[in-house]
C-alpha cells in the first residue's frame, strides 16, 4: 500500500481540476498535466450555464425532475444511478461555485438568478452572462493555484499525454508524456491517473471544440486496452456560426432568453430579414413543437434545421442557414447574452441585436467517451476518467447545460476513489512498466521524425473531418458509413507514408499534431462502427433507414475493445433500475 | 479581390536564436482570420520565392477569443490572431506583418512564454479561500450591482496585451501590470474574498508595485475583452495608500 498516494490528473478543464481540489483537499500530493496553461481549456468556451433543480423560481422544480428530463432527454441510454447521483449533488455543487466567487447573475434580492434551457419546461440553468464556462474554469483555477502555491499541485503545463504506463498484471503505475517545448518523452510514476482530456471534436475537422480536443488520449487508452463507449453519440448543436477555421457556438441560452428560430415562408423570400412580416415567417420549431417551442433538445432542434435546409429547401438564400432571432428582445435579456453577442459581432460583423443571426448546425460535443464504472473507473485498473472524455451520464443525447455539471460531478467522483484505490494498491514489482512504455513510445517518435513519406499531415486531417462530418454526424445511412470505414482505413495506410516537413526538437507543434492525428484516424473507426452497427434510431443517432428506437435490440451501451488493430464491438446491459423506459415524444402540447 | 494574401512572418527556430523574416503567399477566401491563415501555411509550408520551410508555432485554442491564447503582433498591433479578420487588415497590396509579442520571452516564432502572469496571479492570492468544497449552503446573498462591477473583471482572458502596450511594463520598473491589479479588485470585492484584502493591497505595494503606473492608458484601449482596467487600477491604488498609511501606524 501507498502511505501517501500519487495521483497524476491529465487534463485541466473543469473535471480535471475539480478531480485536483478533492484530493489536495484530503491530503493528497497531484501532478496536474495539461497541454495548454489549464486556465485556456476548453471549458471555457462554455456559455449558456450549468442545470441544478435549486428551484428558487416558486416552479415545483426538484431533483427527480432534473434526473428525469437527463434521462428521457438522452433517450434512456444512460446508466441512471449515476445521473441520479449528479442530479441529487446539483444544488449543492452550484452553492460552491457561489462561494467560490464565480459572478452568477443575481435576482434582486441577492439570489442566484435561473434561465431555461432545452429539454426542460423548468428554469434550472444557473449562469454568469454568457461565459459560464469561463467563469467556472477561473473558479476551480483559482482554487487549484491556491493548492498549488501550498506545493500540494505540481502543474505540467505544455505537457501531453502520450500514454498509460502498464504493470505485469495489467495496473497502471504512471503515465508517459510529451514536453511540448524540449520534445522531451518521459515516464511520471503514479499509484492513480485520472483522465479528464475533454472532447475529440478535431476527428471532424471542423467543430464548437478548441484545438486541443483530438480525443487523443481517449484513444491511446483505448489501444492499451480501454473500453471506448457509446463512441457513435455525437451531439451536433443546432445553432452555431459556420466558420472558415472552426464552427463557433451561439449558445442555446440565446433561445433560452427567448431567441426564436425561423425561415421565410417562401423559399423565394428575398427581403432583408427584418422587413419580412411576422406572417411570412415560418417559426417551424414552434410550431411543430408547440410546448417547448425553440427549447426542444438538441438533436432534435438540429434534425429540423438540417431538414428544413435539404429536404424542404428552406435555408436562407438557398444557403445552408437558417435565422436565430433576438432582434425583439428587450435590453435586459440581451444584456445577459452579451458574451455571444460580441462573438458573433466579431467573427460575423453584423449585430445580432439589429439583425438575425444566420446559423447552421455543427459537431459539438460526444456524449460516447472511455467506459467508466460508477465510480468513474475505467476498465483498466487505476486509470479513471471525468467529464467529456467518459461516457457517463448523457445517454444518446446531452441536456445543454448539463455537461458543466457532469465534468465536477465526475472529477468530485474520480479524486476521491482515486485516492481509495491508491491505497489499497499493492507496492509495484520491479520498475512496473516504465522502462517498457518509455521505449514503445520513443520508437513512435524516431519513427514520425525518420519517415520520409509524401503525406502531408495536415492534408489527411482536412480529408478525415470532410469524411466525418459527412457520414457520421447528424444523418447517417449505412452505405455512408461503410464507406467513411474504407476512407479512415485508407488514411490509416497513408500515414505510414508521412512527410513530417517539421522534424526540430524544439517546441515542433507539427509533430505533436501528427502523433495525434493517428489516435484521431483509430478513434474515428470506433464512432463510424458503433454507428453502423446500431440500426435504430436513438437521440443524435438517427438513420433515416430505422428511424425508430428499438429497445429490445439496442437498449444497450456500445462498448469498442481494440483488437488486432481494430475495433470489436460488443454490447452492454443499461442501468434502467429507476426509471422505466418510455417513448420520446416531445410534440405534444 | 486579389487571390492571394501575401504575409510576412518573423521567426525564431528557438529562445536563443537570432530571428528571420519569412514571406508566404496564401490563397485568399472570404471570412479568413489570421489564424485560419496560418492553419493555410501548415498545410503547404513553402515560402513566396518556393523554399520549402516549416509550418509556423504559435499558441492558440479556442479560436473565439476566450481562451486568451493567440494575442500577437498583427500590422503592429497588440491583439488576439482568432479574432483578427483578414479583410479588415489588408490595405492594397501590402503584407500583412506577425511578430511575436515583444515583451515577453519568445518560446519559437509567434508563441512566447507569458507564465509571469499567473506567478503574479500566485503573488497577489487571486482566489477566494474558502473553508472546503463540502455542502455548506448557500453563498452570502448579492445585490445584482456587485455582480454587475465583479463580472466585467473576471472576463479577463489573461492574454497578456495590457502588459505588452504597457510603456512600464519592463525589466526596470518589474510592474505587475494591468491584468493583476484587476484581479485583485474582483477579490477584493468578492464578500468572501475580501478577508485576503490587505495581503492583496501589500503585495501590490512595493518594488514594480501599482505604483509604477504612469497612466498611459493603453491596456484599456488594448484589451479585447474591454476591461475596466483604469478604473481598477486608481481604485486600487487609492486602496494601496490608505492600506499603507493603516500599516504604518498599527504595525
Amino acid at each position: 500500500m501507498a502511505a501517501s498516494p500519487r495521483i497524476i490528473v491529465v487534463g485541466g478543464g473543469l473535471a480535471g481540476l475539480a478531480a485536483v481540489i478533492k484530493i489536495a483537499e484530503a491530503g493528497g500530493t497531484v501532478d496536474l498535466f495539461s497541454i495548454v496553461p489549464v486556465k485556456r481549456s476548453h471549458s471555457v468556451c462554455a456559455q449558456g450555464g450549468i442545470n441544478a433543480a435549486k428551484d428558487l423560481k416558486g416552479e415545483g422544480d426538484s431533483v427527480l425532475k432534473h434526473f428525469d428530463d437527463t434521462v428521457y432527454g438522452g433517450d434512456f441510454l444512460a446508466n441512471q444511478t449515476p445521473v441520479k447521483n449528479m442530479t441529487a449533488q446539483g444544488p449543492a455543487i452550484i452553492d460552491l461555485l457561489d462561494r467560490m466567487g464565480v459572478p452568477f447573475n443575481r435576482t434582486p434580492e441577492g439570489l442566484l438568478d435561473f434561465r431555461r434551457f432545452g429539454g426542460t419546461l423548468y428554469q434550472r440553468t444557473a449562469f454568469a452572462g454568457a461565459t459560464t464556462g469561463q467563469q467556472l474554469l477561473y473558479a476551480l483555477d483559482e482554487q487549484v493555484r491556491r493548492h498549488e502555491s501550498e506545493g500540494k499541485v505540481t502543474k505540467y503545463e505544455g505537457w501531453e499525454f502520450l500514454s498509460a504506463i502498464l504493470d505485469s498484471k495489467g495496473a497502471c503505475r504512471g503515465i508517459v508524456a510529451l514536453d511540448l517545448r524540449t520534445m522531451e518523452t518521459r515516464t511520471f510514476p503514479a499509484d492513480a491517473i485520472i483522465v479528464c482530456t475533454g472532447g475529440n471534436g478535431a476527428i471532424f475537422g471542423k467543430s464548437t471544440n478548441s484545438v486541443v480536443c483530438t480525443g487523443s488520449a481517449q484513444s491511446a487508452l483505448y489501444q492499451q486496452g480501454a473500453f471506448y463507449a457509446n463512441g457513435e453519440f455525437i451531439q451536433v448543436h443546432p445553432t452555431a456560426i459556420p466558420g472558415e477555421d472552426k464552427l463557433r457556438l451561439m449558445s442555446e441560452s440565446a433561445r433560452g432568453e427567448g431567441g426564436r428560430v425561423w425561415v421565410p415562408r417562401d423559399r423565394n423570400d428575398k427581403r432583408v430579414a427584418r422587413s419580412i412580416p411576422e406572417a411570412d415567417r415560418y417559426y417551424f420549431l414552434e410550431e411543430r413543437y408547440p410546448k417547448y417551442g425553440n427549447l426542444v433538445p438538441r438533436d432534435i432542434a438540429t434534425r429540423e434545421i438540417f431538414k428544413i435546409v435539404y429536404e424542404d429547401n428552406m435555408g436562407i438564400d438557398g444557403q445552408p442557414m437558417v435565422y436565430l432571432d433576438l432582434t425583439h428582445l428587450p435590453k435586459e435579456r440581451l444584456h445577459k447574452l452579451e458574451g455571444i453577442l460580441e462573438i458573433y459581432e466579431k467573427f460575423v460583423g453584423d449585430d445580432p441585436r439589429e439583425v438575425p443571426m444566420k446559423i447552421f448546425p455543427g459537431m459539438h460535443y460526444t456524449m460516447g467517451g472511455l467506459w467508466v464504472d460508477f465510480n468513474q473507473q475505467t476498465n483498466i485498473p487505476g486509470v479513471f476518467a471525468a467529464g467529456e472524455a467518459d461516457y457517463s451520464i448523457h445517454g444518446a443525447n446531452r441536456l445543454g447545460a448539463n455537461s458543466l455539471l457532469s465534468c465536477i460531478y465526475g472529477g468530485f467522483v474520480a479524486g476521491p476513489q482515486a485516492i481509495a484505490y491508491a491505497k489499497a494498491l499493492p507496492k509495484q514489482e520491479g520498475d512496473g512498466g516504465h522502462a517498457a512504455e518509455l521505449q514503445r513510445q520513443k520508437e513512435k517518435n524516431q519513427a514520425l521524425l525518420s519517415s520520409t513519406g509524401t503525406e502531408n499531415p495536415f492534408k489527411i486531417w482536412r480529408e478525415l473531418g470532410e469524411t466525418m462530418t459527412k457520414h457520421a454526424t447528424i444523418v447517417r445511412y449505412n452505405a455512408g458509413l461503410d464507406e467513411a470505414d474504407a476512407k479512415l482505413v485508407e488514411l490509416l495506410d497513408r500515414y505510414k507514408n508521412i512527410n513530417l516537413s517539421d522534424k526540430s526538437q524544439w517546441a515542433n507543434t507539427s509533430f505533436a499534431f501528427t502523433r495525434n492525428l493517428y489516435n484521431m484516424l483509430e478513434l474515428g473507426r470506433v464512432i463510424v462502427q458503433g454507428a453502423r452497427l446500431r440500426d435504430e434510431s436513438r437521440g443524435a443517432h438517427y438513420k433515416p433507414d430505422f428511424p425508430d428506437r428499438n429497445d429490445e435490440k439496442f437498449l444497450k451501451t456500445t462498448k469498442a475493445a481494440f483488437v488486432g488493430g481494430a475495433p470489436e464491438i460488443t454490447y452492454e446491459d443499461v442501468d434502467i433500475s429507476h426509471i422505466k423506459p418510455r417513448p420520446r415524444v416531445y410534440t405534444s402540447t | 479581390m486579389p487571390s492571394t494574401i501575401k504575409v510576412e512572418i518573423k521567426r525564431q527556430a528557438t529562445p536563443d536564436a537570432a530571428s528571420t523574416t519569412e514571406k508566404f503567399e496564401v490563397p485568399y477566401r472570404p471570412n479568413m482570420n489570421i489564424t485560419s491563415l496560418l492553419g493555410e501555411i501548415a498545410l503547404n509550408p513553402t515560402t513566396i520565392s518556393g523554399q520549402a520551410t516549416t509550418p509556423i508555432s504559435y499558441d492558440s485554442n479556442c479560436l473565439e477569443e476566450i481562451c486568451g491564447s493567440c494575442a500577437m503582433l498583427i500590422n503592429g498591433k497588440a491583439r488576439m490572431a482568432c479574432s483578427a479578420l483578414v479583410d479588415k487588415l489588408r490595405t492594397g497590396d501590402e503584407p500583412i506583418t506577425l511578430a511575436p509579442l515583444s515583451k515577453f520571452p519568445v518560446v519559437r516564432d509567434l508563441a512566447v512564454d507569458r507564465s509571469v502572469l499567473f506567478q503574479n496571479l500566485k503573488a497577489v492570492k487571486a482566489w477566494v479561500p474558502i473553508d472546503g468544497t463540502y455542502d455548506l449552503g448557500a453563498g452570502p446573498r448579492q445585490i445584482p450591482q456587485i455582480q454587475e462591477q465583479r463580472y466585467p473583471l473576471s472576463n479577463c482572458i489573461s492574454c497578456t496585451i495590457c502588459m505588452e502596450v504597457c510603456p512600464q511594463f519592463n525589466d526596470s520598473t518589474n510592474f505587475v501590470g494591468a491584468a493583476t491589479i484587476a484581479q485583485v479588485k474582483l477579490f477584493n470585492m468578492d464578500p468572501a474574498g475580501s478577508v485576503l484584502k490587505e495581503e492583496r493591497l501589500r503585495a501590490l505595494a512595493g518594488d514594480g508595485g501599482i505604483q509604477e503606473c504612469g497612466f498611459a492608458q493603453n491596456c484599456v484601449e488594448a484589451c479585447p475583452k474591454q476591461l475596466p482596467l483604469t478604473e481598477a487600477i486608481s481604485d486600487m491604488s487609492r486602496d494601496v495608500i490608505v492600506q499603507g498609511v493603516k500599516d504604518l501606524f498599527t504595525r
